[in-house]
């Protein structure tokens, strides 16, 4: 696919189809079902960061009036640890448990303890405070690098580290150590002209959707269940609520409502097994709305790390070494993206010798849940970072040194494959060409550009596309649509099909309807699913083939398909898609294409950001003049929303540089849970993001298409980070740069 | 139980309800009134995805008990469009693809409707702190103060 194809519907920007409902208010999302007989459910939360539970009586909270049901970690069906997938990761299903009511012991400050039911929410709120728990508190940890410490306080006392040369006697907070090597590391430095070491420190993040988690679920006396809730993947709540339960996946029907942002945090459940347990015990539906605050305290926000990069370069600019120790906060079960942080961190250099080792660590916090490249823009921000450095101290540009060792095609990785054709040296290109790097800066200004990585996946999509008798077409498909996914699947079915868009109605359907289909995550949908959905178009076109050459009595064969209709090679004949729909009853009935896939060979993607920023020595703030992101999108099927995911991905790494972090007390109590203290960026707060699209196909999807919806969020931290070193002429060694914490580096270099 | 009855016009609609003291006008809006557009991201006046109007100043709902809906005009996401067609607004922030979840995007279009009401020429600046009350997370804003902008030049040579 080395040449640009000309497309008629791919790469236009249509108006999405399910835009009006969400311009109208009409779209319902996880809050907005109500069923009759409904009644509220809350969960009681841990005030401690770490305590044992001595005494759970709930017998006042029962008898208080309005008051249904109770449920508490002793309703689950026994459950063990053992692996299920959900989304992005695997889970262990005691865990998942324990997550969303504790057993024996709280593990945060917010963990799950117990739920109630009540007939409304103000009285399950009211009953919260009637349930008598005695704690008893232990000592907590709450940063990975005092967990790591023999003698700091353990969580879990059947948690044995995993991934040592022998397997250890004694129960530790880490979970697994991994490693990965390639080449020969010390000769690597010894080969080197320059060495330059750093460590860094990331916060704790939330991913910040506006849309708060929740569900409406009603259990019937046959034993069949619907969950309705917001969610990225309504095939792996099923699964995951069905194992927890213990419940046939026939007789658990999850609908997908719309979803209000998730990021990757929308993957896992909290509230839909708890409703369904409480919903069985009343009869009665059950709604569960979490607040802000349970959110930031009770969902899976990112891992917080430290890590340690060195890397050795010549005098040249060409990297001999590249060396990182990247240790990642699980939260307070196991399971930290520790291992795609691994896997990412040097990707973007083709590098002979590497060297980089991983710690999955548990400390007193929720257990995180996957963030948008979940991992590597934590372990990319310090790479990153070094390399600027070392651009710095050899007076290179920054750019000129990444394209001395940029990965491109045939690059070996350090996870793994051999890369095909990818689009970093473009994306590099496209940004020194651009208006922005060529715009000179002032005193207080200063200038980070950075590149990032991610691998995007592909997994299994299911799609029916159903031709109605007008030749219109409903596309039912299973990938919850988080960013317009509706519009880029309706633009591929009517590409093959060759008929307009909006003769093409996409639905997100639930699991009763189709086949299983992976969670909307791993930037895989408009890869993935579009593959499913061009399948199914396709399948529509030889069944449409063989309709038409019924009617002119000829061999399928001899048919061809083109603009929107089938001809007769072997004579005269020409007949639309609306006129073979039409006259189906009579050539075998009505015709629906299916597309059941397992998608291989997802194009990874590339990005390079450049951010320019503008420090006010007085009071340390940090604001962000310029902004450009560019990315290897292989095909843009709908180049709005492409670029949406850049513009996206970079203000919440923009938040994450300079504002975010979950800030805790001595207690391990969280002080911020909420919009007010844990800053999110806001349109006063930004420029316009210069997104720019590079298209370097990706062979193994019929137009080219790389996952985007990742990578955008892996730049922006160094980026924005060296932008501050550049303007404030200080050294970065935290995030975020709060105006404090900058404030406070200038004041100790000027003292200094 | 000590229900309060209040007597309001919700877009242009006269409107009557029983509440709790207690309940905000969003609480109300969304479960009594069955008007879902309107969002609830915080409860607590951060993030805007609940604007509504009240007597045409742009408020969070939130914020505002519902027994404070007597006599007043509310004004939601659901009396913006006009008929069978869109507002402007609306049109805009579909053209230049200004939503990614849609979540915040009622509470931004209930908040840009009050701005070019209150200021048809706005500087992008003056766009960006008057939406600064409502947060999205998805897009990065450049496709919302785009479409805001071009909703106020479209609104102006109509006008």
């Amino acid at each position: 696919m080395s040449e640009a194809r000309d497309f008629k519907y791919v790469g236009t920007r249509s108006i999405r189809p399910d835009g009006f409902d969400k311009v109208t208010g009409r779209a319902n999302y996880g809050a907005d079902l109500s069923l009759p007989g409904m009644i509220w459910a809350k969960i009681l939360r841990s005030p401690h960061a770490h305590a044992k539970i001595k005494k759970l009586d709930t017998s006042r909270a029962e008898a208080h009036p309005g008051v249904m049901a109770v449920a508490t970690f002793q309703d689950f069906p026994s459950v063990s640890h053992e692996a299920i997938e959900a989304g992005e990761a695997a889970l262990d299903l005691l865990d998942l448990a324990r997550n969303i009511l504790a057993k024996d012991k709280v593990l945060y400050d917010g963990h799950a303890v117990c739920a109630v039911a009540a007939r409304t929410e103000a009285i399950a709120e009211e009953a919260l405070a009637l349930i008598d728990v005695e704690y008893e508190v232990l000592p907590h940890v709450m940063d990975v690098r005092d967990a790591m410490k023999p003698d700091a306080p353990v969580l879990h006392d059947d948690m044995f580290t995993a991934g040592l040369p022998e397997a250890p006697t004694t129960a530790s907070n880490i979970a697994t150590r991994m490693e990965l090597k390639k080449g020969d590391i010390e000769a690597g430095f010894a080969a080197a002209d320059l060495i330059v070491e750093r460590e860094f420190y990331t916060p704790t993040v939330h991913q910040g959707y506006i849309e708060p988690h929740a569900c409406t679920v009603r259990y019937t006396e046959d034993g069949t269940s619907m969950v309705w809730c917001c969610t990225q993947g309504h095939f792996d709540v099923r699964a995951a609520t069905a194992r927890l339960l213990k419940m046939d996946l026939s007789r658990l029907k999850v609908i997908a409502s719309e979803i209000g942002g998730g990021f990757g945090a929308k993957t896992t459940v909290y509230l839909e097994p708890v409703a369904l347990i409480l919903s069985r015990k009343t009869g009665r539906p059950v709604k569960m709305v979490m607040d802000r605050s349970e959110v930031f305290r009770g969902s899976g926000p990112g891992s917080a790390t430290r890590s340690k990069v060195k890397i050795g370069v010549k005098k040249d600019g060409t990297f001999t070494a590249m060396q990182a120790k990247l240790c990642y906060e699980a939260g307070a079960f196991k399971g930290s993206p520790m291992g795609p942080g691994c896997m990412t961190v040097f990707t973007p250099y083709d590098i002979e010798n590497a060297y980089v080792e991983g710690y999955d660590v548990v400390v007193n916090k929720p257990k995180v849940a996957a963030y948008r490249a979940p991992g590597a823009p934590q372990s990319e921000f310090a790479a990153e970072m070094v390399i600027n450095d070392i651009a710095r101290q050899l007076k290179m540009d920054p750019i000129e040194l990444r394209l001395k060792n940029a990965a491109k095609e045939g690059t070996q990785t350090l996870y793994g494959p051999k890369l095909r054709p990818v689009g970093l040296i473009e994306c590099l290109e496209a940004v020194r060409n651009s208006e922005h790097y060529k715009t000179a800066l002032k005193a207080n200004q200063g200038r980070g550009l950075a590149a990032g990585f991610w691998f995007n996946v592909g997994g299994q999509s299911s799609v029916t596309l159903n031709m109605n008798p007008d030749g219109t077409a409903t596309l039912v498909e299973g990938s919850p649509d988080i960013g317009g996914s509706r519009a880029s699947m309706q633009l591929m079915a009517a590409e093959t099909l060759q008929i307009p868009a909006e003769k093409i109605t996409p639905i997100v359907a639930d699991t009763e309807m189709l086949a299983y289909n992976g969670t909307t995550g791993g930037s895989r949908t408009t890869f993935a699913t579009g593959m499913a959905v061009v399948e199914a178009a396709q399948d529509v076109i030889s069944q449409m083939k063989e309709r038409a050459a019924a009617v002119w009595n000829v061999t399928a064969e001899q048919v061809d398909y083109a603009d929107g209709a089938a001809i007769n090679t072997a004579g005269d004949g020409r007949l639309t898609v609306a006129e073979i729909c039409a006259g189906a009853d009579r050539t075998g009935g009505q015709i629906s294409g299916r597309g059941n896939i397992n998608a291989r060979g997802a194009g990874p993607s590339f990005a390079v950001h450049l951010a320019d920023i503008e420090i006010d020595p007085e009071t340390g703030h940090s604001k962000v003049l310029r902004y450009t992101a560019c990315q290897d999108a292989g095909k843009a099927i709908h180049p709005s929303y492409v670029e949406g995911q850049y513009q996206g991905g970079a203000a919440q790494g923009i938040g994450w540089a300079l504002n975010e972090e979950y800030i805790y007390n001595k207690d391990g109590i969280l002080e911020n849970p909420g919009f007010l203290d844990y800053r999110i960026p806001l349109a006063s707060d930004l420029p316009m993001i210069n997104a720019i699209i590079v298209e370097v196909p990706n062979s193994f999807h019929p137009f080219g298409v790389r996952g985007v919806g990742e990578t955008g969020i892996v730049p922006p931290l160094a980026a924005v980070a060296t932008a501050v070193e550049e303007a404030a002429g200080i050294k970065v060694t935290d995030l975020p740069l709060s105006p404090p914490r900058v404030l406070k580096a200038i004041q100790e270099q000027s003292n200094g | 139980m000590n229900k309060v009855h209040v007597t309001t016009t919700v877009n242009g609609d006269e409107t009557e309800f029983l509440c709790e003291p207690q309940d905000t006008l969003l609480d109300v809006l969304r479960n009594n009134l069955g008007l879902t557009g309107t969002k609830e991201g915080c409860g607590s006046g951060d993030c805007g995805a609940c604007s509504v109007t009240v007597n045409g100043r742009l408020v969070c709902s939130c914020l505002v008990l519902a027994v404070e809906a007597e006599g007043k005009e509310i004004g939601t996401i659901e009396g913006v469009s006009e008929k069978d067609h869109l507002h402007v607004i609306q049109e805009k922030f579909l053209e230049h693809a200004a939503l990614q979840c849609g979540i915040c995007t009622p509470g931004l279009i209930v908040s840009t409707k009050a701005l070019l009401e209150a200021n048809p020429s706005p500087t992008e600046e003056q766009a960006r702190y008057w939406l600064a009350g409502n947060l999205c997370r998805c897009t990065g804003y450049d496709k919302i103060i785009r479409a805001v902008m071009d909703a106020a030049s479209t609104m102006r040579g109509g006008a």
